[in-house]
């Protein structure tokens, strides 16, 4: 592939993979009302257009049309700042995750994957930490007390987590050798899936997931019945929007990597036998991880609408003295089990 | 006593591992929402659909007019002192030679004034009322824009001529057989709905005192 083909063929990719992301975050505020609804026994959305479908649209509308208000005691810039990060780093996840194995079309091999970092899951961590960025300038630059306490919580939660979730991480790479998504999927063929492998530890990061994304029962800094709205108390019109968009995009690359990691990303169990043309394999699995994600994006809602909220107590309980000492054991019994296997060798 | 068998003792035992690991019990719970999401939604869309009255639906208020088409109420107040929630007002008049087949007594109501936002649809107005004049419909009050629009005067009160307001509905067997009982005899002299006797033949006891 000479430079200029594979300039434009990433920058499409690129592309696809910003308006999927953008797509799939829009239909989630969708699905989560539709959801909410069913598990309440209620309709939901269902004026605008065909099942409510068009609600999003309608939302956004809204969104946009709303006046804006800036505090005139808040800190201007980092306001503006705050849910630009947000939505930033929720953008910015997405260029790691093997969306498919790689088409090969006349002789020339596309992958489905934006850069295959051979320290994708390191890049992956430092682009959701920076996250807690948006959401604590958004807090603090606010000058409310509610929007303070939120972001505090956030930061102080996603630290809590970032810590149990690399643990989890740990023993994933130490079983699979490697620091590329990529990989990490392509070793996932059939039913090897990692959750197989670290049914603990795929636990912990599912539940770590949760607090990262700020999703409930871990959804403490937007908690509304104690903080008003939490961090974007005070934000208005598309600033907010913004914020309750970096959330959704959030949930789509957890379950991303949620899939991706333990759930067999883009592979599926015997499709091999039915299908051997390995380009409609490489479509069929995109799709076979967006079913995966849409699963997980189901399982993110599902829990919503069943747990209730964490105290703040009991939110650093699980974090510190559960899930931490959990995930080191996990490592501990990893080690212990390669090593008798042999698998060091 | 006990009313059912669903009372469960609660006790604060320690929880034993198992349910200090809370999954099992966030797994019940989850299957619990799940098996809510196949179920039947209990909804009714409202301007599509409406929820089925009760015949005896006490709705807007009307205020009748007799087979000549002339206006029944006489303002005596009664509906007045017996509302409850002092929604109702009114100024009497007299009438004047030329309009009988406007008023049907001498005395009729110039003004006639239900406030819909202190109304409480009790039905104690139709009950008092000794002239049949004023009765509780099957309609719906509409919304509004402002409060001013919900003070109801004749001109939405008052039927009209052409489509008087069926009241079958609500005027049951039991019903009718109710008011036979009431202090007020003249009210089993006429049927309202049929509207076969007329007043003239009957002459009621109320009309027969000097108002």
């Amino acid at each position: 592939m000479t430079l200029t083909a594979l300039l434009i063929y990433k920058g499409i990719l690129v592309l696809a993979v910003f308006a999927i992301t953008l797509l799939v975050a829009t239909y989630s505020t969708y699905a989560e009302r539709k959801i909410a609804a069913f598990l309440q026994d209620r309709i939901g959305p269902d004026r605008a257009g065909p099942f409510g479908i068009l609600q999003p649209l309608a939302d956004a509308v809204k969104m946009f049309m709303k006046e804006e208000m800036i505090p005139s005691v808040s800190n201007k810039t980092l306001f503006i700042l705050g849910p630009s990060i947000a939505m930033l780093t929720a953008c910015l996840t997405g260029v790691v995750i093997p969306w498919g194995s790689s088409l090969t079309i006349n002789g020339t091999v596309y992958p489905l994957q934006i850069t295959d970092l051979n320290i994708g899951i390191l890049y992956l961590f430092g682009v959701i930490s920076l996250g807690v960025y948006g959401i604590m300038i958004g807090g603090w630059s606010s000058n409310n007390k509610y929007s303070l306490l939120g972001g505090i919580r956030a930061s102080s939660q996603m630290i809590s987590y970032e810590v149990a979730m690399g643990l989890a991480i740990i023993a994933l790479v130490m079983t699979t050798g490697t620091l590329s998504m990529k990989e990490i999927a392509a070793q996932q063929h059939g039913w090897h899936w990692n959750a197989f492998i670290q049914p603990l530890g795929c636990l912990i990061f599912i539940i770590c997931a949760f607090a990262e994304t700020n999703r409930a029962p871990f959804d403490l800094p937007e908690c509304e019945t104690e903080l008003v709205g939490g961090y974007h108390t005070e934000y208005s019109s598309m600033k907010l929007g913004f914020f309750l968009f970096a959330e959704y995009i959030n949930m789509f690359i957890s379950s991303a990597v949620i899939s991706t990691f333990y759930f067999g990303g883009y592979n599926m169990p015997f499709i091999g036998r039915f299908v051997h043309d390995p380009n409609v394999l490489a479509i069929l699995g995109v799709v076979f991880l967006f079913m995966k994600i849409s699963f997980f994006i189901f399982f993110f809602m599902w829990v919503r609408w069943t747990l209730p909220r964490f105290r703040y107590d009991q939110l650093m309980r699980l974090g510190w003295q559960i899930l931490i000492p959990l995930s080191i054991l996990n490592i501990v019994i990893t080690g212990f089990v390669m090593y008798f296997n042999g698998s060091l060798n | 006593m006990q009313l059912t068998n669903r009372s469960k003792v609660v006790s604060k035992k320690e929880m034993t591992f198992v349910e200090r690991m809370y999954l099992p019990a966030i797994f019940s719970g989850m299957m619990i929402t799940f098996s809510h999401f196949f179920r039947k939604k209990p909804t009714i869309k409202y301007p599509e659909q409406t929820r089925e009255f009760s015949g005896v639906f006490r709705g807007q208020h009307v205020l009748k007019r007799d087979e000549n088409g002339a206006e029944r109420c006489t303002a005596c107040g009664l509906c007045a002192v017996a509302c409850p929630a002092e929604a109702i007002t009114m100024t009497a008049a007299e009438r004047q030679p030329g309009e009988e087949n406007l008023y049907r007594e001498e005395k009729y109501a110039a003004k006639y004034e239900i406030n819909m936002l202190r109304c409480i649809f009790c039905g104690d107005c139709e009950e008092a009322c000794p002239k049949e004049a004023i009765f509780l419909t099957d309609r719906k009050v509409d919304t509004m824009y402002n409060r001013g629009a919900l003070v109801f005067g004749k001109d939405i009160l008052v039927e009209s001529k052409e489509n008087p307001i069926d009241l079958s509905k609500r005027q049951t067997p039991a019903v009718k057989e109710f008011k036979k009982d009431k202090h007020y005899q003249h009210n089993q002299t006429h049927d309202l709905n049929t509207r076969t006797e007329m007043s003239d033949k009957n002459p009621r006891p109320v009309q027969k005192k000097k108002l």
